[in-house]
């Protein structure tokens, strides 16, 4: 139990059709934490992000937050308090809209309908591709970029959103190694500067970032273990969790020091 | 050049038919190409001129039928498509062949001479009626009016849907908003290109401009101007060498298309990929 919790979910049950994604899960978060969650792929780690955002459709159990229940009604009015990125992704390298014009997308919802970007939230989002180290890229085509610069820019139009909640969904995965410990950096960062609360999604225990302050651990839909890294990042636990041997690494294993 | 022609009425109407027709297809149709919905699209027409030649079959106003089968087949498609019960190509691929199919029923229990049914396939710019004119003004302005008002929504949209609904901007209804536009537009523009042509008005100018340009706003200014040029060079091409106004309008268009990617300075960015990719 923590106080105050940002987010509560109790016994939440989703599913698509015949399968059950999310089997009876409860959480709490509280205001600023940064919480790793790790599992095998199919282990309901997504599905756990977009409760939290709304888009996932509740079968069973409730969900808050933000101090709101989440609904259908709220999902909206959630969502422009909620940043999220997703895995890079193939975008065509013809679509016409710029880098800085993707990054303004951040801004939309919170702006509402009928209203158009202001001169200060153009220089924002300048001023934020700044921060995550695109800014030379700002009037390129979002399809001409790689995956890192493609992630960087994906996080900054999450950060115009100005979050209360940062959702990262395997943000690193498919990008070389020099771009994802830029980006794992960059969210360091961030999550120092804002002290958003951040919900950090990855399959591979090598991108776990060691700013992280707890780990879940998830497995067939269920949160399988949850706990501080150094109670979670253990071989036997791991190695339970995959189902096959696992090796800490060493970067993962900083974690735990 | 003897213009004399232009002081008639039915040339007047032509010429703004051509203006708005040229406008709301090349709108419609940046949305549809930068979205990548041109089967979408294609099954929307046919479901156009089907519920149109219902109307002709049944005795009322056969664009009382197109609209109401473009706009329950956008409103069919879009959730299958959505839903994932089935590959979209495929309930697309269905709906598709149901509406070619109705077209051709309907057409087969029509009694007596089917003119005006055959208007319908390939249209006539040149027979357009201040009714048919009024509707079509309507609808243009109705489209170009939503866009610019909600452009910053569509953008989005278009740049990607999931996103779109993750910063909490309302992307399925802007997305089943463009999908019964396009329903709208097909209906308004079904006597004047015909339903067998009009797709080819929607894509062309838009794709054409798809490969001018990597700016939103230009690319639809420039599909506009597509649009229109294809709808008026066909009309003049209809009056002074006596062929089918729809075909012509949609040959231009075609061409237009043709020489946009011939001198796109995108193929260059494909060049870049393939070595990109063999590297």
């Amino acid at each position: 139990m923590v106080d105050n919790p940002i987010i509560k979910i109790k016994d939440a049950v989703v599913s698509y059709r015949e399968d059950v994604a999310l089997q009876g899960v409860s959480l709490e978060v509280s205001q600023g934490e940064f919480i790793g969650i790790i599992g095998p792929n199919g282990a309901g780690k997504t599905t756990l992000l977009t409760v939290i955002n709304g888009l996932g459709k509740l079968v069973h159990g409730q969900a808050w937050v933000l101090g709101m229940p989440v609904n259908r009604r709220n999902g909206t009015r959630l969502r422009k308090r909620t940043g999220y990125v997703a895995q890079v992704e193939n975008i065509d390298p013809r679509l016409p809209i710029s880098v800085r014009e993707t990054v303004m997308v951040g801004c939309y919802g919170r702006l509402g309908l009928l209203h158009r970007p202001t001169r200060a939230q153009w220089e924002n989002v300048d001023k934020v591709l700044d921060i995550v180290g695109v800014a030379h890229l700002s009037q390129r085509p979002i399809g001409h970029l790689s995956g890192g610069e493609y992630q960087k820019a994906a996080i900054a139009r999450a950060l115009v959103q100005q979050p209360e909640i940062f959702l990262l969904d395997e943000p690193i995965a498919s990008i070389d190694p020099q771009a994802q410990q830029e980006i794992l950096s960059l969210i360091q960062l961030i999550h120092r500067e804002y002290h958003t609360t951040t919900l950090f999604v990855t399959h591979d225990l090598g991108t776990l970032p060691p700013i992280c302050q707890r780990v879940i651990l998830m497995k067939e839909g269920k949160i399988w273990q949850q706990g501080s890294p150094e109670s979670t990042l253990r071989e036997e636990v791991l190695s339970q969790l995959y189902g096959t041997p696992t090796s800490v690494a060493a970067d993962t294993a900083s974690l735990c020091s | 050049m003897n213009l004399s022609i232009l002081q008639y009425q039915f040339m007047q109407n032509a010429i703004l038919a051509g203006l708005c027709g040229g406008i709301t297809c090349s709108v419609v149709g940046v949305f549809v190409v930068t979205m990548h919905l041109s089967f979408i699209g294609v099954c929307i027409a046919h479901a156009a001129f089907a519920g149109a030649l219902l109307g002709l079959w049944l005795g009322f106003n056969p664009l009382v039928g197109a609209l109401l089968f473009s706009l329950t087949s956008a409103g069919i498609i879009g959730p299958m498509a959505d839903r994932g019960e089935l590959n979209p190509d495929t309930s697309i691929g269905i709906i598709f062949s149901l509406m070619l199919g109705l077209a051709f029923f309907f057409l087969g229990l029509m009694p007596g001479s089917r003119t005006e049914a055959l208007n319908l396939f390939w249209g006539s710019i040149l027979t357009v009626t201040q009714q048919d004119l009024i509707f079509l003004a309507v609808v243009t302005a109705i489209i170009v009016g939503l866009v610019v008002i909600f452009y910053k929504e569509i953008q989005a949209v278009i740049c990607h849907r999931d996103i779109a609904l993750a910063v909490g901007i309302p992307a399925t209804i802007v997305f089943y908003g463009l999908l019964f536009s396009t329903g709208v537009t097909i209906t308004a523009s079904l006597r004047s290109i015909g339903g067998l042509l009009i797709y080819c008005l929607i894509l062309n100018p838009a794709a054409a401009a798809y490969q001018l340009t990597y700016s939103l706003k230009r690319m639809l200014l420039i599909a506009v101007a597509f649009g229109v040029i294809s709808c008026w060079a066909g009309l003049a091409a209809s009056y002074f060498l006596d062929v089918p106004s729809g075909a012509s309008i949609v040959i231009t268009s075609s061409i237009i298309f043709g020489l946009a990617t011939a001198f796109s300075p995108k193929r260059k960015v494909k060049g870049w990929q393939q070595i990109q990719l063999a590297g």
